[in-house]
């Protein structure tokens, strides 16, 4: 009689921690940040949503006004100048803080705080591994405030529409372009991987607080001189208008004239062109007659308003890139950098 | 098999060693008790063997040949650090819950009544916990767990003698109970002569001895007879240190066994653990006996 015995079990193999306790080991850590960026972020929507349904009568009321040089007109306009714009403009230069302060104080301290209070040498020990919980954590958390910060600057581009028309602004302005689209979701994303890899990388929180911000307002002026050089712009020899700004205007980068062979015109003649168009004196000849008169041709590179949306995905596409790589770092030091 | 096994292991922090050229075998089952004072690297040793710390030199595997910070490895081993071994601002509840959903295996109920036992309640934050509670919340949430082995470190510096009296016994209670082989330091060997069965003496960031206590003792012998002959004796005999009193001296020699023959004018005298190990710590350079024949006490007596 040979006994039936069971097959050798094979060694059981160390399965992964699930991902799915992480959603509340984060929820539960991160419970500060978590309910203080939608609530700030939630009652700035609820002012804004008040103060744009004013704005929007008040332009709605002004752009019906007829004529528009009457004294009833010109008060409404200086009335909106003054009072919604007044609003506007500084809703505007305030939300601009909102990225950097998310980067100081989530963003900074998530890891910096752990390798501070020492509570690392628990967190990492645990069977689910640093790199899960790092990875985990910071995915999850990035996640939400990009997606508050997106949601929350949808309602910012209905509340500043009007002022776009009316306070002499294109979509590509700075202060404004990176408000809209993706472009605010983008910054606070990128904002938030500052920190979270300064803290890692500094391993204290003051410090790193202080290089995300500076590192985010350099990062952000930065942005702003090299905007027109994304490669989406377009060059035409058709003049184009450059006297007023407004809602529809490009964003011209560019302008130069070149001769009748293509060589580039010298200063001296385009000077003299130029010369019937300033000082305020009544020109003697339209752009283009003069264009014609000097034998210039001019040049114009420049990113139309049809490109906002390239432009904006354009931007958001390397603020993403720049973010996972920023948390990619940040993931690579927890590996190798922890004690 | 061996629990924690370590070669040439070393970690350089800056331009100074924090360890060096540490070569160990430690045996399961066991309360390994590592002894130094401060600054010895035994929290640098701990730190590679939990995986926190990535070695500068050598390498470190635990439990049978896991690689320390493997997955594996991050599964069977629970460490309690120094100082702060839990969130201050999370309920004791929420360091249950934070536990449990960070590992594979968690003994809720186990973990719930060893708290009621110690009288410590669910909804304290664990920073308003006394220092001996903080440390026993670490105990707990580390053995519940179910590890197979237990790393503490320095577990009973905040504690006061009955609290050490306590932590000592939930940690004897579950290597009886579950086998789990156990790492503890301390800067004082009091703390842990009772409880451990293997020992390793570091400073200097260098193991002085290592080997089973019962083997160290058998190994060693303390020789007292004539000063003047002190350094005559001491050069054929294989001495860690000579003590001089007056008119007599004290060698503490490695030996074979009892049967080994005293030099005529000195008797020989069994060696007390403490004795043993300042003996060691204040003799720097003196390499103590081979690591990893430790279960051959002839081998230690070479």
């Amino acid at each position: 009689m040979t006994m039936l015995t069971l097959p050798a079990q094979p060694l059981p193999g160390i399965k992964p921690v699930p991902w799915r306790g992480m959603a509340w080991v984060t929820w539960r850590q991160h419970r500060a940040t978590l309910i203080s960026v939608p609530a700030v972020l939630g009652a700035i929507a609820v002012f804004l949503w008040i103060m744009g349904l004013k704005i929007h009568h008040d332009y709605a009321v002004l752009t019906a006004c007829h004529p528009f040089d009457s004294n009833a007109c010109q008060t409404l306009n200086i009335n909106f100048n003054q009072t919604d714009w007044t609003t506007g403009n500084t809703v505007n230069i305030l939300l601009h803080l909102v990225p950097p302060l998310i980067g100081v104080f989530a963003g900074a301290p998530v890891l910096a705080r752990e390798l501070e209070t020492g509570t690392f040498r628990y967190a990492w020990t645990q069977g689910i591994g640093r790199a899960r919980w790092t990875i985990a954590k910071l995915t999850l958390l990035a996640l939400a405030i990009t997606a508050v910060a997106g949601a929350f600057s949808q309602l910012y581009a209905w509340f500043f529409q009007p002022f776009l028309a009316q306070e002499d602004m294109t979509v590509y302005t700075a202060t404004v372009f990176d408000m809209r689209g993706v472009d605010f979701a983008a910054w606070t994303l990128a904002a938030f991987s500052i920190g979270v890899f300064f803290g890692m990388l500094i391993r204290r929180i003051v410090p790193a607080m202080a290089a995300t911000l500076g590192v985010y307002l350099g990062l952000a002026l930065t942005t702003w001189g090299i905007r027109a050089h994304y490669p989406l712009a377009l060059v035409t020899s058709k003049p184009v208008s450059l006297i007023f700004f407004n809602v529809s205007e490009p964003l011209v980068v560019a302008t130069w004239y070149t001769r009748p062979g293509g060589q580039p015109a010298s200063q001296s003649v385009v000077s003299q062109f130029l010369s019937n168009f300033h000082n305020g004196s009544r020109p003697t000849m339209t752009w283009t007659q003069g264009l014609a008169h000097y034998g210039l041709t001019q040049w114009t590179r420049y990113i139309p308003v049809s490109r906002f949306w390239p432009m904006q995905l354009f931007e958001g596409g390397w603020l993403l890139v720049f973010s996972v790589l920023a948390i990619a770092a940040t993931v690579w030091l927890v590996r190798h950098r922890a004690a | 098999m061996s629990i924690i096994e370590t070669s040439g292991l070393g970690k350089r922090y800056g331009k100074s060693w924090a360890l060096r050229d540490c070569t160990l075998e430690i045996p399961s089952g066991q309360v390994a008790a590592l002894v130094g004072p401060n600054g010895a690297g035994k929290s640098t040793l701990m730190n590679m063997a939990a995986g926190l710390t990535v070695p500068t030199a050598g390498t470190v595997t635990v439990l049978g040949g896991e690689p320390a910070g493997s997955p594996a490895a991050l599964d069977g081993i629970a460490f309690a650090a120094q100082d702060a071994p839990v969130y201050k601002n999370l309920s004791v509840r929420d360091m249950l819950h934070l536990t449990r959903n960070l590992n594979r295996r968690f003994d809720q109920r186990s973990a719930q009544a060893r708290l009621a036992d110690l009288g410590i309640p669910l909804g304290k934050k664990a920073g308003k916990l006394s220092g001996g509670q903080q440390a026993q919340l670490a105990l707990t949430l580390a053995l519940a767990r179910r590890p197979r082995l237990l790393i503490l470190d320095e577990p009973l510096a905040a504690l006061d003698p009955l609290a050490r009296q306590d932590f000592l016994s939930t940690v004897m209670t579950a290597m009886a109970d579950d086998g789990v082989s156990v790492l503890l330091s301390s800067h004082a060997l009091a703390d842990l002569e009772r409880v451990a069965d293997y020992l390793v003496v570091l400073s200097g960031g260098e193991v002085r001895v290592a080997g089973q206590v019962d083997d160290l003792l058998a190994g060693h012998r303390v020789l007292t007879g004539p000063a003047e002959a002190a350094d005559q004796s001491a050069a054929q005999l294989s001495t860690v240190q000579v003590k001089r009193a007056g008119a007599q001296a004290h060698l503490l020699v490695r030996t074979s066994g009892p049967d080994d023959p005293v030099p005529p004018g000195w008797e020989a005298y069994t060696v007390g653990l403490e004795e043993l190990t300042l003996a060691y710590l204040r003799a720097p350079g003196t390499p103590g006996p081979s690591l990893v024949q430790h279960t051959q006490p002839t081998e230690v007596a070479r």
